[in-house]
Formats: C-alpha cells, structure tokens, sequence
C-alpha cells in the first residue's frame, strides 16, 4: 500500500511539472511543432531551417497578429495543404480508429489487469 | 483462462503486423489530392511590372486560368516555360505567373531571354502569398475554372504529358 501512494505521489508530480512546462511554451512554438515541414525528412516546422518552413513560421505570426487562434490557423493550413500538414490529425470519419484505439486499448488493458489481478488475491487467499 | 490469454496476445501481434504492414505501404509523399475540387483564396497580388494590385476574384472572367509559380533562379522553372508557352497560345487558358522571392529585374531578363507566357505577371517576393495557394517549392501549377475551383495542381516542372492533359481539359 506504502508504494502505491508513493507511485501516485511521483505520479503527480510529475504531471504537474509538465503541466507548468505547457503553459510556459510559447503559442507561436507549439504551433511549429505541431506543423510538418513538408519539404523536410520528419522534420517539424518549428526544427526545421528550410525556406518553406521560414515562411510558415512568418505566415503563422501574422495571423497569430490577424487575431486567429490557434485552431483558425491549423485550419487555414490544413486547408491549405491538407491534414497532412498537421502532426495531430483532427478526428474525422477517416481518423476515428486512429483516435479511438489507444483508449480502447487503455480499457481493455485495464481489465485484463482487473481479472489477473481478482486471480492472483484468490490463490493468495487460500 | 491461459487459451484466452494466448488468444488475446495473437490479436494483439496480429494488430501490430497489420498496422506495420499498412504504414510501410502507405505512401508518405505529399500529394495535393485533397486540394482538387477546393477553391482558391481571393486574395489580393502585387503586379510585378505595374503599379497596381490584381485580386484573384478577377479570374472569374478566364474560363480557366493557369497559375504558375516560377522565379528567375529556378532551374526546373526554365524547363518548364516552352510548354507554357505553347500553352499560352490556346485560347481557352490563361497563365497567371506568380514570381517567387526573386529580383524584379532577374524576372524581366529571364521573361525577356525565354518568352512571356503569362497574361498577367505577379509578384510574390517574401513567399507568404504562396502559403495562400498551398504551394511549397515552385516550380508548382494550378489549373482553376471560372469558378476558382481547382481542377488540377502540379509539383514540380510540367511536361509534354502534363501539356495533353491540361488541354484535354481546358476542351472539354
């Protein structure tokens, strides 16, 4: 019991951290890290120094300017050149399993442990 | 209990295999599918040569316009320009260029030394017009109608076959 607590206590902490470390990113770099450079060999916008990235970086600035959010601009880009640009795909028709899987896979995996554990207590008891 | 665990784990490897397989055949190039039936923005161009500025809303008196992007330092770009000039003498079809991050004076000599195909020469000199019409490396094309929906877009130089097509459909 000791270390289950200690686990979520580290746990938390953990999250936190990160939490902090989000809000701290700066909008315009969470935007070019969500961009692909299209130009580039798995290389986001925000890693990348090509021309094509260059000017992504300005376009997003000046609508960031314009008063788009950041959606507005994933938008303008996707519609632009298409999702693929986007390293988060939004969820669609196409990308429901794509969505979907690791939640599906979060349960399953949460009861498989639920009964071995349930299995495991039973031996243990008698 | 152990055959449902050995079954579930063949599942779960089966899954894994099937979803390698896909994402190893799945092309990962950037194609420009999507954007075909998509219009384009109307959006406001600088003229190259002229003290005044061209709104794409102005397309919509072409039956079909040809949209080129091109700069003066591109090597393909100078490939490309006999079949947009023989292109520009169908009369179904206009050619916008647009002049990408390069010098007025580079564009006029490489227009002056290769022929003028363009109806209209725009300029486009820190890119960000580009980003406007999904462009990411010139040379690039796009073939709009009336109704600045995109018929058809290249990447990259276009070609003889390329030159059939687009008359094949500026025809029909």
């Amino acid at each position: 019991m000791k270390n289950i607590k200690i686990f979520i206590f580290i746990f938390a902490i953990y999250n936190f951290s990160y939490l902090n470390l989000l809000s701290e990113e700066n909008l315009n770099n969470r935007i070019y890290k969500n961009l692909r450079c299209l130009v580039c060999q798995g290389q986001s916008v925000a890693d990348s120094n090509s021309d094509f990235a260059q000017t992504i970086k300005i376009v997003v600035n000046d609508k960031l300017k314009e008063g788009m959010n950041e959606e507005q601009i994933y938008n303008f880009l996707a519609e632009k050149y298409g999702d693929w640009i986007l390293y988060k795909p939004p969820l669609k028709s196409k990308s429901y399993l794509l969505w979907m899987l690791p939640y599906m896979f979060f349960i399953l995996g949460a009861i498989a442990l639920f009964f071995l554990l349930k299995k495991t207590l039973k031996h243990k008891r008698y | 209990m152990k055959k449902i665990t050995l079954g579930l784990v063949a599942i779960a490897v089966s899954f894994v295999i099937l979803i390698f397989y896909y994402g190893l055949k799945t092309e990962k190039i950037y194609n420009t599918e999507e954007l075909v039936g998509k219009s384009i923005l109307e959006i406001d161009l600088k003229l190259l040569n002229e003290n005044r500025v061209f709104n794409t809303r102005e397309l919509t008196n072409n039956d079909f316009t040809l949209i080129n992007f091109w700069a003066s330092w591109c090597g393909p770009c100078r490939k490309e320009h006999k079949h947009l000039v023989y292109l520009s003498k169908n009369k179904n079809i206009k050619i916008l260029g647009i002049n990408l991050k390069d010098e007025r004076s580079q564009a006029n000599k490489f227009i002056k030394k290769m022929g003028n195909p363009y109806y209209l020469i725009a300029s486009d000199h820190d890119g960000k017009k580009s980003i406007h019409f999904g462009v990411y490396g010139i040379p690039e094309t796009i073939l709009i109608n009336k109704d600045l929906t995109i018929i058809k877009k290249y990447i990259g130089p276009i070609d003889g076959q390329d030159v059939k097509k687009i008359l094949s459909l500026v025809s029909e």
